[in-house]
């Protein structure tokens, strides 16, 4: 079949199917995001013409931007890239096996789950090590997935039913993190805010160590188990009869999803939509099947955040403008447009 | 043997019970359909055989071992189901739509064998949709659409096949061409073919076996000649009828009586009232 490629060892010990759209959408946008972050790197207080940066990559650049790109910039870059790529694949998932496209971590309150437990962790545990961070942030995103998972769930979920109870979810998230800023001292009450705005601001190497094997390592699980999503969006019934375990394989996503925002919180705070408009874009261009959602929109959800970083630094210098500040501002209209569009539903 | 057993069977929505200790016996390689009344249990018996409800006593015996007891994945290579009104996503393809019908055979590694592929290209073949493989399944006609998903079940390549009204909400001749391919796959490939019909007329044409459920329990089967009677539809049914031959296929046919509409046919008020 033309459409599609199939690999496959003697005797079938290992057999793929690729769709052939699917792998030049992936490698176009992947060439994206690389052009997009080295554009980003090149620019700022002073600015590297492009084939500098790339010329620093190849060892062939000049000590001072060798020193700019690769200690002050590239962190950050990677960050950005980190933080998108869990988000889209965090909505991926999470609009897979909750059917429903207005479903999104940070829309449903998981993301305020993550945020609670980071902050209170930051100012009560202050003199921790910050590599507790991630798994901390994860378990508050576990509590609130799991509390929404029982209180919205009745036979399924409808959309409007899901998204009252994941805003009244993200509601109360926020008054938790206000009381908890509210009564800590005024030292760490700057750091909790401006952590909370949804910044990149000031990250270093240590930052992408601490969410690398979270971020690739969570990514690469959600795509081996691309099946399961994908016979999860047909329905509870087409999934039971074709032999799937629903309950386990359900419980066994939720928690990567979750994992995967309390990873990108960890570190960016509350980025708003890249989770809800990544995996949205990708399934326009090349259709539903969640292996190749799951791909292209992380590459989809890296731009995302490169785009909105490189204008918060830039666009209003020296000011630095949280990047939430630009993902809500093209993200809010969307959402109300799909709130919209599915109102019938 | 029998495809799918029943013992003491007893089915239950909350504390309402829907089927009560229920023994019944579906012959294999034939084509046994349930009729009944809107909410007589049908369908909740159905989805019961096909192990998407779990029983509240009692059990399932699929080729005559406990379906509870099976691996879910070893059930799905035996017997699939097509539920009501099933709904894919936007945008996906038919031919992604009928490949997760081998979703029971895959795994990690082998995620799309020489056999899935045959499977599948097969599936297409039989329902007729090759040319529409790769046409999204929101952009087909409703009979499209259904046999889309027929598609997938035999791509399952189960020898047992459940279908709940796989006819609703098809116009005439869909609903023909339905049942005319679930008839092909019984007489040429044996399959066991199980559904919920609401035609009592299109159900006698082409039932081997017909079960009538009411009262949480079943009131009468066998071949359509002896079950379909007059008596039967008033009590199931809860409807007068008149029961003749089918003219093409002298398979029973059941008239329903409308009381008002007879009333003004003069040449048989007399004979009726």
């Amino acid at each position: 079949m033309r459409n599609y490629h199939a690999l496959r060892t003697k005797k079938d010990l290992l057999s793929l199917h690729l769709h052939n759209k699917t792998l030049w959408v992936s490698v176009i946008f992947a060439f994206l995001t690389v052009i997009v972050a080295v554009i980003s790197l090149g620019m700022g207080e002073m600015n590297i013409h492009p084939i500098d940066v790339v010329k620093v990559f190849l060892g062939m650049g000049s000590e001072q931007h060798a020193l700019i790109v690769q200690q002050f910039r590239l962190p950050r870059i990677v960050i950005a890239i980190l933080v998108g790529a869990s988000l889209a694949a965090a909505g991926s998932i999470m609009q897979g096996i909750v059917r429903n496209p207005l479903a999104a971590p940070d829309i449903l309150g998981i993301s305020g789950g993550a945020s609670v437990a980071a902050v209170a962790f930051l100012l009560w545990f202050e003199t921790s090590s910050i590599t507790w961070l991630p798994p901390i942030a994860f378990l508050g995103a576990t509590l609130a997935t799991l509390l929404l998972y029982v209180v919205a769930w009745k036979k399924g979920v409808t959309p409007f039913r899901l998204v009252l109870i994941g805003v009244g979810i993200k509601i109360a998230a926020s008054a938790i993190v206000t009381v908890l800023i509210m009564f800590s001292p005024f030292m760490l009450q700057n750091k909790a805010v401006l952590w909370l705005t949804g910044s990149i601001y000031g990250v270093d190497w240590s930052d992408v160590i601490m969410i690398l094997p979270w971020s690739a390592g969570l990514i690469l699980l959600a795509g081996l188990l691309g099946r399961r999503v994908n016979i999860q969006h047909l329905g509870d019934d087409i999934a039971v009869s074709v032999g799937s375990r629903l309950q386990i394989d359900r419980f066994l996503l939720l928690i990567i999803c979750a994992a995967l925002t309390g990873t990108a919180v960890s570190v960016g705070g509350e980025i708003s939509f890249v989770a809800l408009l990544a995996p949205h874009i990708a399934k326009q261009i090349i259709g539903p099947s969640f292996g190749g959602v799951l791909v292209v929109s992380t590459f989809i959800g890296s731009i995302i955040m490169l785009v909105a970083d490189l204008i918060g630094r830039v666009a209003f210098a020296p000011v630095d403008v949280p990047v939430g500040v630009f993902t809500s501002a093209v993200g809010a209209p969307f959402f109300i447009y799909l709130l919209y569009k599915n109102r019938n539903r | 043997m029998n495809a799918l057993e029943t013992r003491q069977l007893t089915l239950s929505y909350g504390e309402k019970n829907i089927i009560e200790s229920l023994d019944l016996t579906i012959p294999r390689g034939k084509i046994t359909v349930f009729i009944g009344s809107n909410g007589c249990g049908k369908s909740t018996l159905l989805r019961s055989l096909a192990r998407l409800l779990k029983p509240k006593e009692g059990a399932i015996l699929l080729d005559g071992s406990s379906i509870a007891k099976c691996s879910t994945k070893e059930v799905a290579k035996r017997l699939s189901i097509l539920p009501q009104g099933p709904t894919a996503p936007e945008g996906l393809t038919v031919f992604q739509l009928v490949k997760q019908g081998r979703y029971p055979y895959q795994n990690w590694l082998q995620q799309w064998s020489e056999e899935d592929e045959k499977m599948v290209n097969k599936a297409l073949e039989a329902t007729q949709l090759s040319e529409l493989a790769h046409r999204p399944v929101d952009s087909l006609s409703g009979g499209q659409r259904q046999r889309a998903w027929i598609a997938m079940t035999l791509a399952q390549g189960t020898e047992t096949i459940l279908l709940d009204e796989p006819t609703t909400y098809l116009d005439m001749s869909h609903q023909i061409e339905i049942l005319d391919l679930l008839d092909e796959l019984n007489q040429t490939e044996q399959r066991t073919i199980i559904m919920v019909l609401h035609d009592l007329n299109l159900a006698c044409r082409y039932a081997h076996h017909i079960i009538a459920v009411h009262d949480q329990t079943v009131y009468a089967e066998g071949p359509p000649e002896e079950v379909m009677t007059e008596e039967l539809v008033r009590t199931v049914f809860d409807m007068d009828c008149q029961i003749t031959l089918d003219p093409l296929y002298d398979t029973p046919m059941c008239i329903p009586y409308s009381k008002n509409r007879l009333a003004n046919i003069p040449r048989k008020k007399a004979e009726v009232i």
